[in-house]
């Protein structure tokens, strides 16, 4: 000491004020025994530990490793001490230690990023954490933050049901309820595309306009309604009913590979529609042409093609005098010919 | 202002006064009845107009209500999120109150975009506090005399509260009393919430 005024002087504390300032602290002797302990860590050991027991025995030095004594202990000069309870709950914490004139270390704990689960094992409070330290800052943190983010969740969730309805509405044909054009459309590319076969069928109401102009267009959405029931009613679960048009109406029959199969569908709707369609007591009479187109003809299903094709077999159908149905026939003659349906 | 607060009033008001009430205060504010999202920013002017929506609908004060929506926020068992966020601020009535000037703060760690009044507390002695609010929205202090007064029931604290009006400044002061801060049972506050 050359006597300057800067020196700090040398420092000697109370326990109490020791253990106010680093609550978590041990004061360990030259032979390991704890001879001191700040209030949280003492209420963490054991009742028994605090003074007396060897420090070696209550924890588990995991790094660096080789620190087996309390000389060792003293020579860590500033090194982060990686250490954890030896008993369950095996709390994990660091450490720092520094020698004292005496032959013994002040050692300094704390808990690492586990700290959240340590307060709650150990059933900790804010007045068991120093005022200064920022423990009870980061549990804030990591509360507001899980809240927002459960916030933030609920948000995504209700954007994505919300999300799914204007889907729903914009794939949906307002007054049937059925898929609209461009469902049918992104429908048919992903049959197109599955490679799975499927077949195509275009329906075309016949005496749809005669019903409109007799009864007004009351009568003609009643009927629309109707048919769309019977279009659904008479198909299967996995097949798209699409109205396009006006009055008219797609069915995309995924796994059909035979005409058999379509016309036996197309015949059951065609008989439904058979009967009058009841509107304000009076009967609207309508009934059906239908074309139709199947994948496995094709040595690639073109989405456009099939459909153009379904189209000019239901055209062929509309021709043949209304309540038809006709596969179309490919140029090499494999597809079978019109079968005709009495309506 | 931030739908954090939006959607608080909102959710007062329906817990409150029940859904019809909701559903017509928002039809005279002019909003959608499904109101406002927690994570979005909305217009200042919808906040008023739903303020003054409630305030003719319900027959009250404007600083009735906000001060019910204080108390509301720190009491209801729906938002026990918050009356846990606000325990953070200290392990005793009066460490809470000390640690309001930097509530602001804490608000924005948690949301980076949520603006708090400035709150600024001077001890005079005795259990005396006077707080000053200044800013965010006309009346927060009202507000911020529901908040404390829960959370002295939260603290177990016994105090008198009187908001004692806003200067040309638009500032708010509120004379705080604390007359035993360990009047009843404080109600629990675990550092970590239970399962989580």
């Amino acid at each position: 000491m050359d006597g300057t005024a800067a020196a700090p002087p040398a420092l000697a504390l109370a326990p109490a004020a020791l253990g106010r300032l680093m609550p978590m602290h041990l004061v360990l002797d030259a032979g390991g025994a704890i001879r001191g302990a700040g209030p949280t860590i003492a209420r963490i050991l054991p009742a028994d530990a605090v003074p007396g027991r060897s420090f070696f025995e209550l924890f588990d030095i995991r790094r660096p490793r080789r620190v087996a004594s309390v000389a060792d202990l003293g020579e860590t000069t500033g090194q982060r001490l990686h250490l954890q309870l030896a008993a369950p709950p095996h709390t994990p914490m660091r450490g720092l230690a520094v020698p004292l004139d005496c032959g013994g270390v002040l050692l300094n704990l704390s808990f690492g990023i586990t700290v959240a689960e340590a307060v709650r094992r150990h059933d900790l409070t804010g007045s068991d954490f120093a005022a200064t330290d920022l423990t009870v800052e980061f549990l804030y943190l990591v509360e507001a933050n899980s809240a927002v983010l459960d916030e933030l969740h609920d948000l995504t969730a209700r954007l994505q049901s919300a999300r799914m309805a204007a889907e729903e509405q914009a794939m949906t044909d307002t007054l049937t309820g059925l898929r609209n054009r461009r469902a049918m459309d992104s429908a048919l590319a992903r049959s197109a595309g599955s490679g799975r076969p499927f077949a195509l069928m275009h329906v075309d109401l016949d005496w749809f306009k005669q019903v409109n102009d007799t009864f007004g267009h009351a009568a003609g959405d009643h009927v629309l309604q109707e048919v769309a029931l019977i279009l659904l009613q008479e198909t299967r679960q996995g097949d798209t009913v699409a109205r396009v048009g006006g009055d008219e109406f797609v069915v995309i029959l995924p796994g059909v590979t035979r005409p058999a199969q379509v016309e036996r569908i197309a015949r059951r709707i065609l008989s439904r529609l058979a009967q009058p369609i009841r509107w304000n007591g009076r009967d609207c009479r309508v009934s059906a042409s239908i074309g139709y187109s199947l994948s496995v003809d094709y040595p690639q299903a073109e989405p456009d093609r099939l459909l153009s094709d379904a189209d000019l077999a239901l055209y062929a159908s509309k021709h043949a005098g209304r309540g038809q149905i006709t596969a179309y026939r490919p140029p090499d003659g494999r597809s079978a010919g019109p079968g005709a349906a009495g309506a | 202002m931030h739908g954090l607060f939006n959607r608080a009033i909102q959710t007062f008001l329906r817990d409150t006064y029940g859904v019809a009430a909701w559903d017509a205060i928002a039809a005279r504010a002019g909003i959608a009845a499904d109101g406002f999202e927690t994570m979005l920013l909305y217009d200042d002017a919808a906040t008023e107009a739903v303020l003054a929506a409630a305030s003719r609908h319900l027959s009250r004060a404007r600083e009735e209500l906000l001060e019910d929506l204080g108390n509301y926020l720190v009491s209801h068992p729906g938002l026990v999120r918050l009356r846990r966020l606000l325990r953070f601020g200290g392990v005793s009535y009066a460490d809470f109150l000390h640690s309001l000037d930097e509530l602001p703060a804490r608000a924005r760690l948690a949301v980076r975009d949520l603006d708090l009044p400035e709150l600024e507390l001077t001890e005079a002695g005795e259990g005396r506090f006077t707080l000053v609010s200044r800013g965010a929205f006309p009346g927060c202090g009202h507000v911020a005399v529901g908040v404390l007064r829960a959370m002295a029931d939260d603290y177990g604290a016994l105090v008198l509260l009187e908001h004692e009006g806003v200067d040309a400044g638009g500032e708010e002061r509120i004379a705080i009393q604390l007359l035993d801060s360990r009047f009843a049972a404080a109600r629990p506050f675990a550092l970590v919430a239970a399962g989580g």
